[in-house]
């Protein structure tokens, strides 16, 4: 038996049943980061050796007969966006090298209070800017599928570890497509919440409006049990939303009769690769074979998306990024004598190419002049996404399609083009522009091998819903028991 | 042309920091005069991940504030970001509101040497105030104080309805004492809680078209707003008188040499780049929440000085004095009610109290004695144990070391001589040393009961009673 391979809820059942130790899960994972770290390139901080510690002083509690939490000494993996209390989180930026927050995200204190064990921080764009993790100020990660290839992005760190076994679930964060793309790309299970699920205190804000943590699992039971522990209100985060407590694994039902998906043609067209379009097809047919009621309909907005995202995210990280000034925690140009020069040589110097190019295109569509023409006309787009959305969910309980125009491409491909890195996000953005919840889950393999993803979308805080949709198909289809990474050179 | 023959246009926006316990968006404490830094956490820092949650208290106070400057209160607003960079704004934005304030379209009147006069108000809102910069001479460098970054403001945008010095001044001392009475900002104007930038163009009387303005930034003294403010329109009238333009740029004023200077070129132009802020949700307010609010609003200036006119008799001007400083009025009230002499406490606060807050410059708040220390002085003088001159040296020890008048008088041998045969035989003593007086007196020059009254206060160190004594002196003298 090789632990890494289990998901984690089979890892409990082994606890549960003593078949497995938690110093056995750690000391497992441990070694398979190390087996496998050098070639995947995930970890910007790998907590191995802390996280040994950490296993053996549950372990003994276990021993001595104490009784301890379902999630206890069960390994995890943390996008390096989210703070992490006397860790470095350096969103995989220059700028924040060096940066230890004082203080842990709210989402990490859930974690922690469950006992979870982090066994790293996980490789990202820089400021989650991108997808394709190549924009990383520290590394570039590899595909676990196909060593060649990007794992996807922004949170590409965190799809390939789980992939590739190095954790067994992870933290990312989604602000236009950021776990979705590159969950479907590295063959994995992403879930972004409803904005407002789950709180943001503590998370490196990249778009305010827009970001969302979620998760990286092997399968979608974990993805449930695992959004259960994040989810919730946070006084702290006065955008997030109460909505009671929720048991999400109560979702994990195959019975989907009757269940009205929508699929929206534009999502079907132009730029999407004929594999993935085929794929697809081939998932939506299973669906109507198990009882699915499944309807084209069309979603024309979804065109203006992409545009809505770039003009409202860019605006929002141009002035979230301001703070990154060169005065307090940052890095700041040594040879900088004047406060201009400390600003422009300390931003010139320790912001990647990318992270500027949206500063820029930020500070332009806020500028006295240009922000009816710009931001205010993309709010405005942004509400006529929200309606047509709210039209499709008054006839459909799904709506399901591509995650990614295409299987995940080679690395260097497209990171000196960005018009078309930003087209990856075309399948994804739309959901984070109305604010609602979508899954990832992989759906098949491309004629390369390259696992294809399926994004299901829900309505506003419908997580129930996309949960169980994507449930009733993985149990149909076995996907992990058909398809792995064979971590191809 | 003469400076009569321009048209002076104003335009006011007053900063008041709210005096809540903590700060807008977070839960450090307000308290002014702490070590730097000492009054930080993670979000007022800025620390990445960190967010902001609104201080209901904030909105209550604001809320208030416009309620009491006859404004509406908007139902629905919302926090925006103002972007720039500066080493005391960590965010690099500042969370403002831009263009959904909480409050709109207000007025108070104000009273001129030509009158009342209504001044509109534009809008109020609430924003964070930013940190501080101590220039280290040492270093040449600066270090930041992050301490006031969040404390919570208002920003009360007046109309441009001012037309002279006076009507600012006067507006200043209405809209302070306005926001002390509904105790929602203390104003102190030396720790920078009350502050304001005026706007000011003018243009020849008779023309419609407003003249350029310039912006005279921070200033927060009564004295200096006036100083900076008569200059400014002097240079503004040299300006046009030869033949220049005024330009519109933002002025800083210099106390010492008493001129303006320009803060910032033209090239620095700022563009904030506002938005509405995507971290807090929308400000809505009930009817119930503003009306709760309303009912809590206190007696205004207007009606307690009306009050003090007919229940005290005070004069118009003295009740107006009074009644422009919340502490004024509460000591006036509170002191009147302990000892009984209303008039008498009038005038102690109206010449001697205003006296020595002027000469210190020293805003009535920070009056150091309470209300039953002033009353005790009060009846001290009432029962004769000391006298009026004695009692300004009193009042004085109250402003330096307040403590019982009793024990004040007793430490320091103050208590007034009121036994018969002693103050007679200091009589006979001065009459005696001073024939020449004596003569005078008698011959009828009654300027000479004065002096030898004098001699014998001095004599006494100002402690015998000035009514026994000018009886004494009289019956020695006609003896």
């Amino acid at each position: 038996m090789d632990i890494t391979e289990l998901t984690v809820h089979e890892l409990q059942e082994k606890i549960k049943n003593k078949e497995l130790t938690i110093m056995q899960i750690n000391e497992a994972y441990v070694n398979r980061i190390k087996e496998k770290e050098p070639e995947v390139q995930a970890f910007i901080t790998e907590l191995t050796e802390q996280g040994i510690e950490q296993a053996k002083q549950i372990q003994n509690r276990i021993d001595n007969g104490e009784k301890v939490g379902d999630l206890a000494g069960i390994p995890i993996g943390i996008k390096d966006i989210i703070c992490t209390k006397g860790v470095k989180t350096t969103c995989a930026s220059k700028m924040l090298e060096k940066f230890i927050a004082p203080y842990d995200a709210t989402v990490m204190e859930k974690i922690n209070a469950e006992e979870m064990i982090d066994l790293g921080k996980l490789n990202m764009d820089e400021f989650a800017m991108g997808g394709s993790t190549e924009y990383s100020y520290f590394k570039k990660t590899r595909n676990p599928w196909d060593l060649s290839r990007v794992p996807g992005g922004s949170s590409g760190g965190s799809a390939a570890a789980v992939s590739a076994n190095m954790v067994p679930w992870a933290l990312g964060t989604d602000t236009g497509g950021s776990i979705r793309q590159p969950a479907a790309l590295c063959g994995v299970v992403g879930l972004k919440p409803t904005y407002g699920l789950v709180s943001r205190y503590g998370v490196v804000a990249f778009a305010s409006s827009l970001d969302q943590v979620g998760v990286f699992t092997k399968d979608v039971q974990d993805c449930a049990i695992l959004l259960n522990v994040i989810a919730g209100y946070d006084e702290k985060d006065t955008t997030s939303v109460d909505v009671g407590q929720k048991d999400y694994t109560k979702s994990l039902q195959k019975d989907i009769k009757g269940l009205k998906i929508g699929v929206p043609k534009e999502f079907y067209g132009e730029g999407i690769n004929s594999e993935v379009k085929a794929s697809l097809e081939t998932a939506i047919a299973k669906y109507k074979e198990m009882g699915a009621e499944v309807e084209e309909f069309s979603l024309d907005i979804a065109k203006y998306a992409l545009a809505t995202y770039y003009i409202i995210a860019c605006a929002e990280a141009s002035s979230n990024l301001g703070r990154y000034d060169g005065i307090r925690y940052t890095y700041r140009a040594p040879e900088a004598k004047t406060l201009k020069e400390i600003y422009k040589k300390s931003r010139s110097e320790a912001f990647g190419a990318e992270v500027k190019r949206r500063i820029i295109l930020g500070t332009y569509v806020l500028s006295s002049g240009y922000y009816d023409a710009y931001y205010k006309k993309a709010q405005q787009v942004r509400t006529l996404v929200m309606n047509e959305f709210n039209k499709a969910f008054e006839k459909y309980d799904v709506i399901v399609t591509p995650t990614s125009p295409t299987t995940a491409f080679k690395l260097g491909s497209k990171s000196n083009n960005p018009m078309e890195m930003y087209l990856a996000d075309i399948c994804t953005v739309s959901v984070n522009i109305a604010g609602l919840p979508g899954i990832s889950v992989p759906c098949g393999v491309d004629s390369e091998g390259m696992p294809i993803g399926m994004q299901i979308i829900g309505n506003k805080f419908c997580e129930e819903t996309i949960i169980k949709t994507a449930y009733a198909y993985e149990q149909e289809t076995k996907f992990r028991e058909k398809y792995k990474p064979t971590f191809k050179k | 042309m003469a400076r009569e023959d321009y048209e002076v246009v104003m335009g006011l926006e007053v900063h008041a920091e709210l005096s809540t316990k903590t700060k807008i968006f977070c839960s450090c404490p307000t308290k002014f005069g702490a070590k730097p830094n000492t009054q930080v956490c993670p979000i007022c820092m800025a620390m990445p991940g960190t967010l902001p949650t609104l201080n209901e208290k904030v909105v209550e106070y604001a809320v208030k504030a416009g309620l009491a400057t006859n404004c509406e209160i908007s139902r629905n607003s919302k926090n925006d970001r103002k972007n720039y960079f500066y080493p005391d704004l960590p965010k690099a934005y500042q969370i403002s509101q831009y263009d959904k304030p909480l409050c709109e379209h207000g007025y108070i009147e104000i009273e001129t040497s030509k009158g009342k006069k209504k001044i509109g108000i534009t809008r109020i809102h609430i924003e964070e105030d930013a940190g501080k910069l101590d220039h280290d001479d040492l270093s040449g460098g600066a270090l930041v104080d992050l301490n006031r970054a969040g404390v919570p403001l208002i920003e009360i945008v007046s109309e441009p309805d001012f037309r002279s010095v006076e009507e600012v001044d006067s507006y200043l001392k209405k809209l302070k004492s306005i926001l002390e009475y509904i105790e929602v900002s203390d104003c102190k104007m030396q720790e920078g809680s009350y502050r304001a930038d005026v706007n000011t163009s003018i243009r020849p009387i008779g023309s419609q078209k407003l003249g350029t303005r310039t912006e005279m930034k921070n200033m927060n003294s009564f004295r200096s707003i006036t100083r900076a403010l008569e200059y400014e329109i002097g240079r503004q009238v040299d300006i046009l008188d030869n033949g220049g333009t005024v330009e519109q740029e933002t002025l800083r004023w210099d106390e010492v040499s008493g001129k303006t200077f320009s803060m910032r070129d033209k090239e620095d132009a700022q563009d904030y780049r506002y938005f509405p802020e995507p971290d807090l949700v929308a400000i809505k307010l009930s009817e119930e929440y503003i009306e709760n609010i309303r009912k809590t609003l206190p007696e205004m200036p207007e009606s307690r000085k009306q009050r003090y006119l007919n229940d005290y008799k005070l004069s118009e001007k003295d009740a107006g004095i009074i009644t422009s400083s919340k502490y004024l009025s509460d000591l006036f009230e509170k002191a009147g009610e302990i000892c009984g002499n209303y008039k008498a406490v009038n005038n102690w606060i109206i010449s001697d109290i205003s006296r020595i807050l002027n000469e210190t410059e020293m805003d009535p708040i920070e009056i150091p004695f309470d209300a039953k220390q002033l009353a005790k002085l009060v009846t001290l003088i009432d029962k004769g144990t000391i006298s009026s001159s004695i009692g300004k040296k009193v009042l004085e020890e109250l402003f330096e070391n307040p403590r019982d008048p009793e024990d004040i008088i007793k430490e320091k041998g103050w208590i007034q001589i009121s036994d018969e045969s002693a103050i007679k035989e200091i009589v006979q003593k001065i009459i005696e040393a001073n024939p020449q007086s004596v003569t005078d007196y008698k011959g009828g020059k009654d300027r000479a009961l004065g002096f030898l009254v004098g001699q014998a206060m001095k004599e006494t160190k100002g402690k015998a009673n000035p009514q026994l004594l000018n009886k004494l002196f009289i019956e020695e003298l006609n003896k």
